[in-house]
C-alpha cells in the first residue's frame, strides 16, 4: 500500500527521472514500462524517498537506476527475496520490484512462488520479452516451443511457463498482465498494483526488438485484448481468472485477471510489527524480557 | 582442573536420553556447580544410539573430559558399547530385567535395578530412567529434595498425580541405591554460585537479541537450527521478526534486504546452506550493507555427517564469494563467547559496512555449558557506524543528487543513508559503481574509477584490523610445547595443557578467535619464542595451519588432527604431544575410542 503525500500535484514526471538515461536498445519495450511506472507514481503522488525500486540482473533490471527513488540493483533472481526482507524491516516504504522473465521465472522461480504465497505487500513488474537479452539471445522460461535462439538453435523443445496461471496457483492476491505499448492501460494496472494491499504480480509484454523476432509489436498488436472491455468478466472469480489465463494464440488477454483483498499481508500478519516499522523500534531488548530469557536457563 | 564428575547416559533416540540429562543438569546448576554437556547423536528420530555426557564440578568445566564416572545405559546396545570403557571407581546403573552387563574392568561397580519390583512398568514407560536418576543421585551424595524439586517442575503441567508418581519412582530408586549400592567416595560439592545452562545456538541467538537484531531468518539445517528455534520462540518478547524461508539463497538475500532498510539482521546455517549464501555475501560487500552470518560447521563434505562436529569449513569461509572484498570472520572460543561475539562482530560489520561471518561448529552449537549470568550482557556496546536515518544522525547533505552513497574517503567508509530518508535518494548496485551509485559496468566503464572504488572498499581492511584485538598467549611465556588452536577447541586444549604441566611437560596455548583479519605479526611475535609448536585442529588437512602459513609463512613443528566427527578429548591431545616430543611423528590423528 502506498503512503500518499498531502499536497497534491507536487510531483511531476521530471521528479521521477534518475541520474542516467536508459541504455536499452532503441524501441525496447522497457521504455514503455519505465514511463508507465513513473506516471503511476506521479498520479499517486507518493514521495519518492518513500519508494524503493528493487531489481535483479538483466536488461530490464537496470530499471532502478533510471528512477529517482531509492533503489537496489541486486543479484540475478534475488530481487523478491531482498524486497521481502526490506519490506519486513520497514513496511512504511512502497516497494516496487522490477525485472525480466529469466530473472523472475528462471533463476528466481523459487522466490517468485514463495513471495506470492506469503502475500508480501509489493508490486512485482516483470518485463517479459520471452528471451534472454543481456546475455545476447538465449531461450527463456517463457520462450515458445520451437523458438530458435543461440542456446537452442534447432528450436526450443521445452514448454514455456504460464506466469499468470502460476501466479494464480501460488496464491498471488493481485494478478495482471500489461503490454508496454498500451501506456494508459499499463499505467492504470501499475497504480492498482501499488495500491493493492498484498502481492501484486504484473506480467508485461515488453518486446525485445533485438533478439526476439517471434514476439514483436506486430505480433502482439492484433492479439492483445483488454479484459476490462468485457463487462461480464469478474476479476474476483479465481476459477474464471484461471480459465482466462490459459488463453494464448489469436487472442491473448491483458488486464486485471484477479484480485482479492481478504488475505492478510505478510507484515500485517506478524504481531511483532504492531508497533510500527521495525527500523524505528528501540534496538535494546526490554529489560524484563532480557531477564526472563536468562531466568529460563537457570 | 579441579575435581569433576562425568555421567554418561546412552540409549536409542526416542528412549528419553535427554530428560535425565536435563534433570541432572538442573540439579548440578542449582548446587552451584559448573557443567559441560555433549550429546553424541545420529541423524535419526527414533532408534540408533545416542550418548550424552554431562561433566560437572565446582570449577569451570571446559570440555567433556576423558572418562565416565557413572554410566546409565538405557538399552543393551549402550551397555555393550560403553561398559568396557569404564575404569576402576566408576559405576554402571542399569535395568537388570532387560539389560545384561558385559565384562567390566576390575573396580567397576555394577548396579542392577529390579525395575518391575520398584515401579509399575505397565503405567510408567520410562520408569527405568527415573529409577536410575534417583539411584545415581544417592550415589553422588546429593539429598533427595533437589531431585523432587526438579521433577515437580518437570511434570507440573501434567497434574499432581503424574508428579506424585514420578517423585515416588525416583524415591524408590534413591532408597534402593542407599540399601544396595556403594556411594562414590567424594560427594558432589555445593557452592553458592548460580549459573545459566545454555547451548551455543541459544547463546548466539541471545547474543543477537542483545546486539539489537531485529530480523532473523533461516532455513532449517543441523546443527544451526537451534538458533532459529530460540529466535522463533522468543521473537515476540524480543521484538524480532523471525521467518523460516524457502532456501538459504532466500535467507541471505532477505537478511541483506532487511539490513539495507536499516535494522540489524542476522542468519545462521551450516556448510551446505552457507555454500548457497556465498553469492549474497558478495552483494553485502559490494553494496556495503552489513549483515552477520553464522556457519555452524558439521562434518563434510556435502551432506557429510549432519550430527557430528568438524572444523572443516575454514577455507570455504575464506573463499566464500568471488572477487576481493573486505569482511571479518571470527570463531567463538566457547559457549559463553558465542553470546559475546555477536554484539562485537555486529559493531565491526556496522562500522565497516561489510559482512561479518561467525564460524561456529556443532561442538559449541549443540553442546551445553554453565555460564555466569553476568556474561550474558543484554546491554553491550552498540556502534552502528556512520548511519544516516530519519532521526538525522550523521546527515550531511540535504538535496537529492548531492548525496554520494559511496563517497571516497580515507577510511573507505562512506556514510550510509537508509531508504526513507528525504534528500538522500540513491540506488545501490551489485555492479561496480561510482560514488553516487551510478554503474560503471555497462555504459560508463572506467578503469580509473573502478580502481578508486576497489581501493576505497579495500581500505576498510586496515580499519577492521585495528578494530579487532590480536590474540594472546595463555599459560607460561616459555614452555616445552605451544599448542595452537582456533575456535571451539579452546577448552579441551586448555585442559590438555593442564594435564601436561602436571606431568612435568610445560605447555602453553595460543587460541585464535579473529580469523580475518588475522593478526599475523602478533602471532609471529608470540610464536618466535616457542620451543615446539603443535597445531590442533578438528579437520583432515590442517586448514588453519595452511591459512597461517599463507598469511605468515609460519610452519608449526607438528599437527594433531581429528576428523572422525567426534570432538577431541584431553587425553587425545596429551598422548599426541608426548609421541611428538618423543620424535615418533609430526602428525597425530588420535583414535576416538567411544563408538557413537
Amino acid at each position: 500500500m502506498a503512503t500518499r503525500v498531502q499536497r497534491a500535484s507536487q510531483l511531476t514526471m521530471a521528479d521521477m527521472k534518475g541520474r542516467v538515461d536508459p541504455d536499452w536498445c532503441p524501441g525496447c519495450g522497457d521504455f514503455g514500462v519505465l514511463a508507465a511506472v513513473q506516471k503511476a507514481l506521479v498520479e499517486l503522488q507518493i514521495p519518492t524517498h518513500n519508494v524503493v525500486t528493487i531489481s535483479g540482473i538483466g536488461c530490464s533490471s537496470n530499471f532502478p537506476g533510471y528512477m529517482n527513488t531509492y533503489g537496489m540493483h541486486t543479484l540475478h533472481g534475488r530481487a523478491l527475496a531482498v524486497a521481502t526482507g526490506l519490506k519486513l524491516a520497514n513496511h512504511a516504504l512502497t516497494v516496487l520490484v522490477t525485472g525480466g522473465d529469466g530473472d523472475g521465472f528462471g533463476i528466481g522461480g523459487n522466490h517468485f512462488v514463495h513471495s506470492m504465497r506469503r502475500n508480501v505487500d509489493l508490486l512485482y513488474v516483470v518485463m517479459d520479452n520471452q528471451i534472454y537479452g543481456l546475455t545476447t539471445g538465449q531461450t527463456s522460461p517463457t520462450s515458445r516451443v520451437g523458438m530458435k535462439t543461440k542456446s537452442m538453435p534447432f528450436g526450443n523443445i521445452e514448454a514455456p511457463i504460464n506466469p499468470i496461471s502460476l501466479a494464480l496457483a501460488a496464491g498471488a492476491t493481485f494478478v495482471a498482465r500489461g503490454y508496454s505499448a498500451e501506456q494508459k492501460h499499463l499505467t492504470e494496472l501499475i497504480k492498482q498494483g501499488i495500491e493493492h494491499p498484498g502481492f501484486s504480480f504484473l506480467d508485461v509484454f515488453s518486446p525485445c526488438v533485438t533478439y526476439n523476432h517471434d514476439n514483436t509489436y506486430q505480433w502482439f498488436r492484433p492479439r492483445v485484448k483488454k479484459l476490462e472491455e468485457d463487462s461480464a468478466y469478474d476479476s474476483t472469480n479465481w476459477l474464471a481468472a484461471m480459465e482466462k489465463s490459459l488463453l494464448w494464440g489469436d487472442e491473448i488477454p491483458i488486464g486485471k485477471f484477479f484480485v482479492r483483498t481478504d488475505v492478510p499481508t505478510l507484515h500485517g500478519a506478524e504481531p511483532v510489527l504492531n508497533d510500527g516499522p521495525l527500523v524505528h523500534h528501540d534496538l535494546r531488548v526490554p529489560l524484563d524480557a532480557a531477564r526472563s530469557f536468562v531466568e529460563e536457563l537457570m | 582442573m579441579q575435581q569433576t564428575f562425568a555421567i554418561g547416559i546412552g540409549g536409542a533416540a526416542g528412549q528419553g536420553v535427554a530428560t535425565p540429562g536435563d534433570i541432572f543438569a538442573k540439579i548440578f546448576s542449582r548446587r552451584g556447580l559448573h557443567l559441560n554437556a555433549y550429546n553424541a547423536y545420529q541423524s535419526i528420530i527414533r532408534g540408533g544410539h545416542t550418548f550424552l555426557t554431562i561433566r560437572t564440578g565446582p570449577g569451570k568445566v571446559t570440555n567433556m573430559g576423558d572418562g565416565t564416572d557413572l554410566l546409565i545405559p538405557l538399552n543393551q546396545d549402550s551397555m555393550d558399547r560403553h561398559l568396557k570403557l569404564l575404569t576402576a571407581g566408576a559405576a554402571c546403573i542399569y535395568n537388570a530385567e532387560t539389560i545384561k552387563p558385559a565384562t567390566a574392568a576390575k573396580g567397576v561397580q555394577l548396579c542392577p535395578l529390579p525395575v518391575s519390583e520398584l515401579a509399575d512398568i505397565t503405567r510408567n514407560k520410562v520408569a527405568q530412567n527415573t529409577l536410575a536418576i534417583g539411584a545415581g543421585l544417592h550415589m553422588m551424595g546429593i539429598g533427595f529434595p533437589a531431585l523432587e524439586e526438579v521433577l515437580r517442575e518437570q511434570f507440573k503441567r501434567k497434574g499432581e498425580a503424574v508428579v506424585a508418581e514420578n517423585v515416588g519412582v525416583a524415591r524408590a530408586g534413591y532408597d534402593f541405591a542407599a540399601a544396595h549400592f556403594m556411594a562414590f567416595p567424594n560427594p558432589l560439592p555445593k557452592t553458592e554460585n548460580r549459573y545459566a545452562i545454555l547451548s551455543g545456538n541459544v547463546a548466539m541467538a541471545m547474543g543477537g537479541a542483545a546486539a539489537g537484531v531485529k530480523f532473523y531468518c533461516a532455513y532449517p539445517m543441523s546443527p544451526s537450527t537451534g538458533v532459529l528455534h530460540w529466535m522463533a520462540a522468543h521473537a515476540r518478547k524480543a521484538g524480532i521478526m523471525v521467518r523460516q524461508v524457502e532456501d538459504e539463497i532466500g535467507v541471505i538475500n532477505m537478511t541483506i534486504g532487511a539490513a539495507h532498510a536499516g535494522v540489524r539482521a542476522m542468519c545462521a546455517t551450516s556448510g551446505g546452506g552457507f555454500a548457497l549464501m556465498s553469492e549474497g555475501l558478495g552483494m553485502s560487500a559490494m553494496i556495503e550493507t552489513p549483515v552477520v552470518v553464522i556457519n555452524c560447521q558439521r562434518a563434510g563434505p556435502s551432506t557429510g555427517v549432519p550430527t557430528k562436529t568438524e572444523q572443516g569449513d575454514l577455507w570455504q569461509m575464506l573463499g566464500a564469494a568471488f572477487g576481493d572484498y573486505p569482511r571479518v570472520i571470527a570463531a567463538p572460543l566457547d559457549i559463553g563467547d558465542c553470546f559475546k561475539l555477536i554484539p562485537e562482530i555486529f559493531n565491526v560489520a556496522d562500522r565497516f559496512q561489510c559482512p561479518g561471518l561467525v564460524l561456529c561448529d556443532l561442538l559449541l552449537s549443540e553442546g551445553r555449558l554453565s555460564v555466569e549470568t553476568k556474561e550474558l550482557d543484554f546491554n553491550p556496546t552498540v556502534d552502528r557506524g556512520e548511519l544516516i536515518t530519519t532521526k538525522g544522525a550523521a546527515s550531511v547533505v540535504a538535496t537529492n543528487g548531492d548525496y554520494k552513497r559511496y563517497k571516497i574517503t580515507e577510511s573507505g567508509i562512506s556514510p550510509r543513508a537508509i531508504p526513507g530518508v528525504p534528500g538522500h535518494i540513491h540506488t545501490v548496485a551489485t555492479d561496480e559503481h561510482m560514488e553516487d551509485g551510478v554503474l560503471i559496468s555497462d555504459e560508463f566503464t572506467n578503469p580509473v574509477k573502478r580502481r578508486a572504488m576497489m581501493e576505497k572498499r579495500m581500505r576498510k581492511v586496515a580499519g577492521i584490523e585495528a578494530a579487532v584485538p590480536p590474540p594472546a598467549l595463555m599459560g607460561p611465556r616459555s614452555a616445552d610445547v605451544t599448542l595452537i588452536g582456533w575456535g571451539s577447541t579452546k577448552g579441551v586444549i586448555e585442559e590438555a595443557c593442564e594435564i601436561l604441566n602436571n606431568q612435568g611437560i610445560s605447555a602453553n596455548q595460543l587460541q585464535i578467535r579473529w580469523l580475518v583479519p588475522l593478526h599475523g605479526e602478533a602471532i609471529l611475535e608470540i610464536l618466535k619464542d616457542s620451543r615446539r609448536s603443535i597445531m590442533v585442529e578438528n579437520n583432515y588437512s590442517g586448514q588453519f595451519a595452511r591459512y597461517l602459513r599463507s598469511e605468515t609463512s609460519f610452519v608449526p613443528d607438528g599437527h594433531i588432527r581429528k576428523y572422525d566427527g567426534e570432538p577431541f578429548m584431553p587425553h587425545h591431545i596429551v598422548e599426541a604431544v608426548k609421541e611428538q616430543l618423543a620424535g615418533k611423528t609430526q602428525l597425530s590423528v588420535p583414535m576416538h575410542e567411544i563408538m557413537v
